[in-house]
């Protein structure tokens, strides 16, 4: 990435000392170029970056599972093990926690998200990856959007269309006059807001970890120069992009775990009359 | 978050300010979106029908092994309770029938010994009844073997003292047999 992101902000002769404004990072640096594209009836289909290294993030979490599961042993060793760390924390740390023993068939469902997020993440700080996929809008998007069609009709489903929507809509213990008020507000918090903030924090938080490493390591560079400020200031920007890198291991981690326990309250919330 | 949102709206702004080519980071291209979703699609068939029912089932034959295990602990406690307990009652009883067999053998021997006993004191009995028996009859002939002689000195000595033999006279043995008639009476009286 950073090679790109320098020419792409201002070539590699921008330096502090040769006159050269402060290339900041911004926007061009979440956009990639077509590798290739295909079109199913109207709908053309661009594969860029992102889409490769999100299909690999696919192939590297069905690969381990399958691989750690393949002939599960009673007692596990080596990958299992690992495997079995992973499906016990969604297992018992999300889904039995949020949602109780009747969430154990959402489990393959939670980790999903878990693990295609967490990687998605994490590919923002993999050497020659460097974009967190789901840094591009559309992804979070897409994951909410999954996360919403499935709390919406399973409450409808569990709970019937009108006990689901008075439950949610009219919550009990609450003056009548209160519903002209309440009403619109739980209306607009559930059905509108909350698939809304559940793609956009996601989303944000990715995009500005990205944004800071990028500027972090452009100022590194920028900063460069054959003199005392100019070494200091580079090793100082470049120890920041450092620990801003090992900063964001954990927002990676941080946000699907967030992002899969929202899920899990949604589906608890359909599963369950919320009093 | 402050500094989330503000670099977001940088960022937008930025791409915005550069030209109307840039597309906003923002933006949801509809063919991103569904790339989007079969990615999770994916994941989540593979996971849900491959990966998982395996290690979902190996879970809960872990879980029956472990609560079978314990299980099967407390059976084989219990068991070995109640076989210590059967070897335990067996061997009271068969102390009990020891304990019996030693009095009966106890009270067999008193009884042989008794019997021996008996038998020895009737034996040792009879022995003295015949030697009494015997010492009577021997005293008796004794007795009378001495008496006669005893009258045959007497006369002889008689015959001696008066000068005369007196030996096959009737009258004299009748004397003779009168005094010591006369003795024998004097002795028992």
């Amino acid at each position: 990435m950073s090679a790109d992101v320098v020419v792409a902000s201002g070539g590699l002769d921008c330096h502090l000392l040769s006159g050269c404004g402060f290339p900041a990072p911004g926007a061009e640096i979440f956009m990639f170029d077509e590798i290739a594209s295909f079109t199913i009836g109207n709908l053309e289909f661009g594969i860029t970056k992102v889409t490769v290294l999100l299909f690999l993030c696919v192939f590297l979490i069905l690969g381990f599972f399958i691989y750690a599961f393949r002939s599960p042993k009673l007692v596990p060793r080596g990958a299992q093990n690992v495997g079995e760390m992973g499906y016990l924390f969604i297992r018992d740390g999300i889904s039995r926690d949020i949602i109780g023993k009747d969430g154990d068939r959402f489990v393959p469902y939670l980790m999903s998200f878990f693990f295609l997020v967490w990687l998605s993440n994490f590919m923002g700080i993999v050497p020659f990856a460097q974009i967190p996929v789901t840094s591009i809008f559309a992804i979070p998007v897409a994951f909410a959007l999954i996360v919403y069609v499935t709390w919406v009709p399973l409450g409808v489903y569990k709970q019937g269309f009108g006990g689901y929507f008075k439950g949610m809509l009219f919550p009990p213990g609450v003056p009548k006059a209160m519903y002209v008020l309440l009403t619109p507000l739980e209306f607009l918090s559930n059905l509108i807001v909350r698939p809304a903030t559940h793609a956009i924090r996601l989303f944000a938080n990715m995009f500005a970890g990205h944004l800071l490493i990028a500027t972090f390591s452009i100022a590194a560079f920028y900063l460069l120069s054959a003199s005392v400020i100019g070494i200091l200031g580079s090793a100082a920007s470049f120890t920041v992009a450092v620990a801003l890198t090992g900063f964001e291991a954990l927002i990676q981690f941080l946000q699907a775990y967030i992002f899969t326990l929202l899920t899990a309250v949604y589906i608890s919330g359909a599963l369950h009359q919320e009093h | 978050m402050i500094n989330v949102i503000a670099a977001a709206s940088a960022a937008v702004s930025a791409a915005g300010a550069e030209g109307e080519e840039m597309p906003s980071v923002l933006a949801v291209p509809i063919d991103e979106l569904i790339i989007g979703i079969i990615a999770f699609l994916i994941v989540f068939g593979g996971l849900a029908k491959i990966a998982l029912p395996s290690i979902k089932k190996t879970l809960e034959e872990r879980t029956n092994a472990i609560e079978g295990g314990i299980e099967r602990a407390a059976k084989a406690e219990a068991e070995a309770k109640a076989l210590a307990e059967e070897y335990r009652a067996q061997l009271a009883q068969a102390r009990e029938e020891a304990s019996a067999i030693r009095t009966q053998a106890q009270a067999d021997r008193s009884a042989l010994i008794e019997e021996a006993r008996g038998e020895a004191r009737q034996a040792a009995a009879q022995v003295t009844a015949a030697a009494e028996a015997q010492l009577a009859a021997d005293r008796a002939q004794a007795t009378s073997q001495l008496t006669r002689q005893v009258g045959e000195l007497a006369v002889t000595l008689a015959g001696k003292v008066v000068g005369q033999s007196l030996t096959d006279d009737a009258r004299v043995r009748a004397t003779v047999d009168e005094f010591l008639d006369d003795l024998e009476r004097q002795a028992t009286g």
